[in-house]
């Protein structure tokens, strides 16, 4: 059986101004549907490469990813993107910024009522119908992040992909939304890849942790399977001793693979 | 409100009626400062300005009418503005509403087809190092020097005049439109790359607002443009119009009617570019 979403033998090379430069080398990653995974590495070892390879904004030099046995060789939406600055149109309110997406992409399926109600309903799952007729400019980091969300599940993608997407907004913001994340995913049954530097949140919300060496010629050089029952609740994770396990598993991890840079 | 008074103290206050109220500035005397503050220091060089002028052609054989002359020369055509005797002899608001109604065609002409060429013209890297050069040229050929062109290809004077305010005002309105285009976050464009949005979609949904910013620059440097180009050519093309009433003043030797022609040329042009202000400003919410 092929999985739903194949990674196989990635590599890409960009072409710069002072030559060539071997960001990914041969990475492989199979992922099942409602799967989550998070991918989680140094700074600048490739995890957004990786994702925008996915996302089909950018092309790999070889290898490819096959999504439900299909070849991925342009964006779509269903591959929906949470950007790590939410990426709103800043000239659009919350609700049009939703509709934008939700107009576009379910204009043949939904009729102008139910287009309507769904761009509510998502707006509702991540509590933000309250402020849907305000613009980006006049809501917090953290409530632009919810109404990427919203807008990215209002795609109903097949995959979301998320890069950093909380990693601007302060811890207790951050607790909040990967808490809202977690149970629409559960409930939804989305398959996710969310990219992070956090460990928490890797352990806190993912069924396999990814986790990259450094580049050049970055790759996948640990996966971490994560078996913790659902529902998983922070505070009470806090001491339980498998929690701790996997956190420091990666910790050790990203510690023995420290960046060169930082070694000097 | 920054005091809060009881009914009783409102009765009270107007039983005393003459009595001083307390020193703490009152809103309304805070606004008129305001008020003060903006319209008196231009007030005051204006009149610096208008003084230094009138010592400095009092004397017999000054060339210029000093201000006093002017207001007396010109006060029936600043009264009646709106005197009609047929032919060119009108009043100043009809010179200036021709003038104007030749700005407002070209200009919306140079508006649309320089946020479109701009728009196209930014999502193609080729197509801006192909063109940049040549508008970068083109756009330092004076207004005037297009006239002969233009009538030669039109052979009436109202087209060519238009035709003069369109490829004098264009350029900017492209060369802008083109570096917004070109600035739109790389974000946007992801976001539309993941919608699939088609290049009309792209371009209605996201290009045009992300741009709103530079397009309107490109409009008031286009405006401004426009007015200089229509009083330099209705000087040559004749006709109604407020180029054409200098130059007829001129003839006439008509100083003083030339200096309040100067007035409300400059003062109209001031206008138009408060005016795209404005609008950009509304537009971009
Ligand atoms: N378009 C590009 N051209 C050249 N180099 C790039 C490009 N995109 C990313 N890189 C390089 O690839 C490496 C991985 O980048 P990235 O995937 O953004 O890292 P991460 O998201 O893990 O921090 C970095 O060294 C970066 O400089
Ligand atoms: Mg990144």
């Amino acid at each position: 059986m092929s999985a739903y979403l194949s990674i196989d033998d990635v590599g890409i090379t960009f072409q710069t101004e002072k030559g060539s430069f071997r960001a990914l080398d041969h990475v492989n990653l199979k992922v099942d549907k409602g799967e989550f995974i998070s991918i989680i590495g140094h700074s600048g070892c490739g995890k957004s490469t990786i994702l925008n390879i996915v996302a089909g904004l950018l092309q790999a030099t070889e290898g490819g990813v096959l999504l439900e046995n299909r070849e991925v060789d342009s964006p779509g939406p269903d591959r929906a993107v949470v950007f790590q600055n939410h990426s709103l149109l800043p000239w659009l309110s919350v609700y049009d910024n939703v509709a934008l997406a939700v107009d576009k992409v379910h204009s043949k399926t939904k009729s102008k009522e139910e287009r309507h109600a769904w761009i509510m309903h998502n707006l509702q799952l991540v509590r933000m119908d309250h402020a849907k007729d305000k613009r980006p400019g006049e809501i917090s980091g953290g409530m632009k992040q919810r109404v990427g969300i919203a807008r990215a599940l209002a795609m109903e993608p097949k995959v979301l992909l998320l890069d950093e997407p909380f990693g601007a907004l302060d811890a207790l913001t951050r607790a909040h939304l990967q808490d809202s994340l977690l149970e629409i995913q559960r409930r939804l049954g989305n398959t996710v890849m969310m990219i992070t530097h956090d460990v928490d949140e890797a352990v806190l919300l993912s069924d396999r942790i990814v986790m990259m060496s450094n580049g050049p010629a970055a790759t996948i050089a640990q996966v971490l399977k994560v078996d913790l029952a659902h529902p998983r609740r922070r505070v009470e994770l806090a001491d339980d001793p498998t929690y701790n396990h996997y956190r420091a598993e990666v910790l050790r991890f990203l510690h023995g693979h420290a960046p060169a840079s930082v070694a000097a | 409100m920054t005091m809060v008074t009881t009914p009783t103290q409102i009765k009270e206050a107007a039983e005393a009626a003459p009595v001083s109220r307390p020193s703490a500035p009152s809103e309304m005397t805070k606004k008129i400062r305001h008020v003060a503050a903006i319209t008196l220091p231009p007030l005051i060089g204006l009149i610096i300005l208008l003084g230094l002028w009138e010592l400095a052609c009092q004397t017999k054989g000054a060339m210029l009418p000093p201000p006093s002359k002017v207001l007396a020369d010109t006060k029936e055509l600043i009264l009646d503005p709106f005197f009609d005797n047929g032919g060119t002899d009108k009043g100043l608001f009809w010179h200036l509403s021709a003038s104007l109604q030749r700005v407002a065609m070209g200009f919306s002409l140079s508006a649309v087809v320089g946020i479109l060429l701009g728009m196209v013209i930014g999502q193609s890297q080729l197509a801006m190092r192909a063109l940049d050069p040549i508008f970068q040229v083109l756009r330092t050929v004076p207004p005037l020097a297009w006239l002969p062109i233009s009538l030669a290809a039109f052979k009436a004077a109202d087209p060519s005049a238009i035709f003069v305010i369109f490829i004098t005002s264009v350029w900017p309105i492209i060369l802008n439109t083109a570096v917004g285009v070109r600035n739109i976050p790389q974000d946007y464009r992801n976001v539309a790359a993941v919608l699939r949005l088609s290049p009309v979609e792209f371009f209605a949904k996201i290009a045009m607002p992300a741009s709103v910013p530079y397009i309107f620059t490109g409009l008031k440097i286009g405006i401004g443009l426009s007015w200089l180009a229509i009083v330099a050519a209705e000087m040559l093309i004749g006709g109604v119009g407020i180029g054409f009433f200098i130059w007829d003043a001129w003839n006439s030797s008509l100083m003083s009617e030339i200096i309040l022609a100067l007035v409300y040329v400059g003062l109209v042009g001031f206008a138009l570019d408060r005016l795209i202000t404005v609008i950009g400003k509304k537009v971009s919410g």
